[in-house]
């Protein structure tokens, strides 16, 4: 009996124990949110929400803070490198599919996956001392020469080419982000039912109508959730950017001019803030990253989560 | 006409062998990269010696490999326990409680929440009210990253085990917890640790969380409570800096730090594919 009691004991203390462990998820998100409020509210009290995000004033010495040009930043950037990684992952994803011999398959889309495990400081680093220097180079005057003279997207391509701009962090961040596109839609299309596929090659389709009208249209769901998850990680990407984009309060002009994102300026200027005030607004910058991210990842992973139990 | 579609089809096709080609080339060109530079830069006495001062050539970066090996091990040490315990309770306790799978869903979210949030989270939770950075923050920081990590993967691990196994030591008097040891820890052992080796790879590459939290040191120290230098953080700071020694020494850390993760990463993925061949 005195045994069965002890059991009993340790069973519910392990049970509590695990039962705490795992809240502590919960209770991690919900700290993340409420310091960051808390930290932020100096800034919120003084500068209000639309006053924040409208404002593009960044001056510590006049103490005025605004968010508008490193929110921009942070989606242009991302808006870039989406459309530049979204037919890449997903042509990746089609093709270790349904065309690579399937001896293939396994090494390759190993390969695409190690692009997401190099890490983002590796990134950055071999992006200004090796990538920056052949955009000025070659890369953004070509373009110059070629795009910039269209009418409307032509002045996507002026200025000087520096190499530390816009056009560079979005070729970055898309090469990051498109593994993980590219292995979300690859296991969304592994789901498609071989039957499907089959009844279209019997009516005499090309491999190519049936990834078109019968693979993509089946895990638009997936596709969806692979490129949201894609667009949360491009959102909060750090090292990659601060070291291609430099730190310059400034809108954008075209492709080619320095511009900041929201992480960028809380890694430069985050252990630099030596007034209240100016902590605090990178802390409302950092919060507004947050429920930015959070929002997308959510809609993102519910997605995913749909195509898994169709 | 179907000759047109034929041809379409060539020529879609083709583009997609071309995506994967893209993919590719970034991969080695950047690796391929890191490789050439990394090479010239490792000497013994870039690991051995302790760095110079600024400006002066010859320095080392033991202080910094130091400080990122004491980080990650006290990471280590804080958030592998929770996260299992973690996953443990999602997977077997809470199995069947609505509320288990709203936490492993948040989890999922937090996997992929920016890591410069987390660093300046635990900026504000831990480094303003002591007033000086520690690597013990920097730390607590990447631990915060890992946890939602390992739950997850432990959670699935542990689902993978057959429920009947579990009833086998259930009708045998087992109490609950004694049938996770004996029965479920075991099964699922070599999962959880892949699981444990893919999130120190994911956090040993971590700069951001780091740069509020341990900061740096231009100094060798073992101090947890001091700030400590790592050497994602030395890659920032000397990378930007204006020193010819000082990129080189950077290109040589960046040189450790991907053939770690690379090496870590394949060896999980390795693990992975092994035991669900079996």
């Amino acid at each position: 009996m005195a045994t069965f009691k002890r059991e009993y004991l340790f069973n519910s203390l392990f049970l509590a124990i695990t039962a705490l462990s795992s809240f502590l998820v919960i209770a991690l998100l919900l700290g993340i949110f409420l310091v960051l409020l808390k930290e932020s509210l100096p800034a919120f009290q003084r500068f209000g929400f639309l006053g924040f995000i409208l404002s593009s004033s960044w001056d510590p010495v006049k103490e005025n803070f605004g968010g508008a040009i490193p929110l921009f930043g942070t989606l242009v950037t991302s808006f870039f490198a989406l459309i530049l990684a979204i037919p890449i992952a997903l042509g990746i994803a089609i093709f270790i599919t349904e065309v690579a011999p399937k001896s293939l398959r396994e090494p390759i889309g190993m390969a695409i996956e190690l692009l997401a495990a190099i890490p983002s400081i590796i990134y950055g680093m071999w992006g200004l001392f090796t990538l920056a220097p052949i955009q000025s180079k070659y890369i953004e005057p070509f373009l110059q020469k070629t795009l910039g003279s269209l009418p409307y997207f032509g002045k996507l391509f002026s200025g000087t080419p520096l190499g530390i701009d816009i056009f560079t962090a979005s070729l970055i961040l898309s090469i990051m982000i498109i593994p993980f596109t590219a292995s979300v839609a690859r296991d969304a299309f592994q789901l498609v039912p071989p039957v499907l596929k089959e009844s279209a090659y019997g009516v005499g389709a090309t491999k190519w109508e049936v990834i078109k009208d019968v693979v993509i249209p089946y895990c638009k769901l997936g596709i969806l959730g692979g490129i949201g998850l894609s667009l949360g990680r491009a959102l909060g990407e750090t090292m990659a950017v601060a070291f291609v984009l430099g730190n310059l309060n400034q809108f954008p002009s075209s492709l080619f001019s320095a511009t900041a994102t929201v992480t960028v300026k809380l890694a430069n200027e985050f252990t630099e803030a030596d007034k209240d005030i100016h902590l605090a607004s990178l802390f409302y910058l950092a919060l507004l990253l947050f429920i930015m991210s959070f929002t997308i990842l959510a809609i993102a992973k519910y997605f995913i989560q749909r195509t898994g139990t169709k | 006409m179907i000759k047109r579609r034929k041809i379409i089809n060539q020529i879609a096709l083709f583009i997609c062998f071309l995506t994967a080609v893209w993919g590719l080339f970034w991969l080695f060109f950047i690796l391929f990269d890191v490789v050439r530079h990394g090479l010239t830069a490792l000497t013994p006495s870039l690991i051995l010696n302790d760095p110079a001062p600024p400006g002066v050539s010859g320095g080392g970066l033991k202080h910094a490999i130091l400080g990122h090996t004491l980080i990650t091990i006290t990471a280590t040490l804080i958030g592998v326990p929770i996260g299992i315990l973690g996953g443990t309770f999602l997977a077997e306790y809470g199995r069947n409680w609505a509320f288990s799978r709203i936490i492993s869903f948040l989890a999922d979210i937090m996997v992929s929440v920016p890591a410069i949030i987390v660093g300046a989270f635990v900026y504000a939770l831990f480094v303003k009210p002591i007033g000086h950075f520690s690597g013990f923050a920097g730390a607590l920081a990447l631990a915060f990253i890992m946890i939602p990590v390992i739950v997850r993967t432990t959670e699935n691990m542990l689902s993978l085990i057959p429920w009947t196994l579990r009833e086998a030591a259930f009708a045998l008097g087992a109490p609950y917890y004694k049938v996770i040891f004996q029965i479920v820890y075991r099964g699922a052992g070599m999962g959880i640790f892949t699981g444990i080796i893919l999130a120190i790879a994911r956090v040993t590459g971590e700069a951001a969380p780091l740069l509020f939290t341990s900061f740096n040191n231009a100094f060798t120290s073992y101090n947890l409570r001091e700030p400590l230098a790592s050497l994602t953080v030395t890659i920032f700071q000397y990378a930007m800096g204006p020193y010819e020694d000082w990129h080189r020494q950077a290109w040589g850390a960046s040189f450790l730090i991907t053939l770690f993760i690379l090496g870590l990463t394949l060896v999980g993925r390795y693990l992975i594919k092994r035991r669900f061949k079996h």
